[in-house]
């Protein structure tokens, strides 16, 4: 089974130039060697799109089955060559365990934004991962909107390392910042009762601003749905906007008490 | 379209940068400076060219700007032995960021002892790295100061076309412009330059190799410097071509230089996705709707005395 660094070199050795492959294929193995100083590295990772510019990574059906096996639930649609330039050189010279910890947290200080996106987004591809967890943390809090998705969406480390309040707290930023739920993967498996809580007070503190609720808000509430929230949903099902009344009906859907079960007959009906 | 190639925009409001945006304003330069008071340690250092590259960055493309910087340690800070050898330590980690254009604002204070050091290794880390580089020249003994500066650009070796002397005035620009330097003039309100003092240098002068800047910061500044500075010469009798050329063309010549500033870079911006971090809308934050409405124009004078 070819390694997340093995699959990245293929592809881009596949896409970019021959001088700029080179140039690659030279800082992958001398950082693998060992004899770079830290001052080599940074430099390295910093003329990553100089060297490989910043085009779209070319990946066809196969490209991403292969990724899915070597690193389930790895998704990288969307990169570019620099992203996963940058991601081969980290992987390549950052070692294990807390030294890559600290090298990543030291990369990411003096980051500029590309540069920490690839960094999030190559949290699922990084050796011992618990150790990384604070910096996914640090991701989903930034007020950069781009910065928060590369960790929220397409990503299975939230799934995978966050605890039910980071977890929580990520799917409710989601969609108070106008970002969305769907790329977030696990969000069906992750669902509890305190994050059903949470966004049901969300959806009123909208409603009662005057604001409109996203209609992805109740895929999450559903499951965990107690007497209030089973209101809420009622109230949604009321909804002028279409999207929000199917929304609500697939969210009863997925819930097992009587109430549930009678507001969607009641909708039926109509 | 202008671009402005001296802006603190840390300083600097949303209604800033809405007002810079509707006035023609394509793209700025942050140059790295002090922060009004001296920073205590290298961790603020860090911090701040972090903000610079990043957030700042992001801020301006919230509103249309493209935003670029300089890296650098300031003539003030220099002088402060310790602060300065760890912040020559972290340079070279931010000089290749996305989006820096030189190294800058560097150069000449009080013309100390300390500044001449750092101010010499930060030339030879522009020459290593081919990057142009911004010249901050002293308010005191301007003059002097100035000549000095160029000569240790040239005893170091750079190309005087890499390198931008800022701060000009009557005084400095035709030596300036006499050794193949660019020259920049800041028009701030009573230190620097007035508008109508540089209207009068580009007749005399020409436009070439000048560019028009704002220095705004956080003093009494005006963000709108060069767009009201472009009207000024406008109704002036100036050539629209040269007028162009000190508020548009020489910036561009000047920064594009290191390859990290392009004229795509705000006529063809690439279509928005997670990438591009340009015109999203985090910073106008939940659910307020991207604002495009016309920012108040401040026009009615154009004089900057
Ligand atoms: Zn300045």
């Amino acid at each position: 089974m070819p390694r997340p660094i093995d699959l990245m070199t293929s592809w881009l050795r596949a896409q970019l130039a021959p001088d700029a492959w080179s140039w690659l294929a030279t800082q992958r193995e001398r950082l693998e060697g060992g004899s770079a100083s830290g001052r080599e590295f940074n430099l390295a990772v910093s003329l990553v799109p100089r060297r490989l510019g910043k085009a779209d990574l070319v990946l066809d059906g196969a490209a991403l089955a292969e990724a899915d096996r070597a690193r389930p639930g790895w998704d990288p649609r969307g990169w570019s060559v620099d992203q996963a330039g940058r991601l081969v050189l980290l992987l390549a010279g950052g070692g294990t365990g807390r030294v890559f910890a600290e090298r990543l947290r030291q990369l990411l200080v003096t980051a500029d934004i590309a540069e920490t996106i690839a960094f999030h987004r190559g949290l699922p591809l990084y050796p011992d991962p618990e150790l990384v967890e604070p910096r996914a943390r640090e991701g989903v809090r930034s007020a950069m909107q781009p910065v928060f998705e590369a960790v929220a969406h397409r990503n299975p480390y939230p799934a995978e390392y966050f605890v039910e309040d980071a977890w929580n707290q990520m799917v409710v930023k989601a969609l108070f910042i106008g970002s969305t739920l769907a790329p977030i993967q696990g969000l069906d498996r992750r669902a509890n009762q305190a994050l059903a809580r949470m966004l049901c007070d969300y959806a009123r503190e909208r409603r009662a601003a005057g604001r409109p609720v996203s209609p992805e808000l109740w895929r999450c509430v559903g499951p965990h749905a107690n007497d209030a929230a089973l209101e809420d949903l009622a109230v949604a099902l009321d909804s002028a906007d279409p999207a929000e009344r199917d929304a609500a009906a697939a969210a009863l859907a997925t819930c097992d008490r009587p109430r549930a079960r009678a507001l969607l007959e009641r909708t039926m009906a109509r | 379209m202008y671009i402005d190639t001296h802006t603190h925009m840390i300083s600097r409001t949303t209604d800033d940068y809405e007002a810079m945006a509707a006035a023609g304003v394509v793209a700025c330069i942050e140059p790295a400076f002090w922060l009004g008071q001296p920073r205590t340690n290298v961790g603020s250092y860090i911090d701040y060219l972090s903000t610079i590259v990043g957030w700042e960055r992001f801020r301006a493309g919230q509103f249309g700007l493209r935003h670029y910087c300089t890296i650098g340690l300031n003539s003030k800070e220099a002088n402060d032995e310790e602060l300065a050898e760890a912040v020559m330590e972290i340079l070279p980690r931010f000089a290749l960021k996305e989006g820096v254009v030189a190294i800058g604002e560097i150069g000449y204070d009080e013309q100390t002892a300390l500044e001449d050091r750092y101010f010499r290794q930060q030339l030879d880390l522009a020459k290593q790295l081919e990057m142009p580089v911004m010249i901050h020249t002293p308010h005191r003994d301007k003059k002097r100061g100035t000549t000095r500066s160029m000569d240790v650009v040239e005893e170091h070796g750079l190309d005087p076309s890499w390198v931008v002397v800022d701060h000009n005035n009557e005084e400095t620009v035709r030596e300036v412009l006499d050794r193949g330097f660019w020259a920049g003039f800041s028009i701030y309100p009573g230190t620097k330059m007035g508008n109508e003092r540089m209207m009068e240098i580009v007749r005399r002068y020409g436009p070439e190799r000048i560019i028009v800047d704002s220095a705004c910061d956080w003093g009494v500044s005006d963000p709108l410097a060069v767009p009201k500075t472009a009207e000024l010469m406008r109704r002036g009798g100036i050539s629209e071509e040269a007028i162009r050329t000190v508020t548009y063309g020489n910036a561009l010549a000047a920064y594009g230089r290191g390859g990290q500033m392009k004229e795509a870079d705000w006529l063809d911006p690439p279509p928005i996705d997670q990438r591009t971090l340009y015109m999203g809308n985090s910073v106008l934050r939940g659910g307020q709707e991207p604002r495009i409405r016309p920012a108040r124009r401040r026009d009615g004078d154009l004089h900057i005395e």
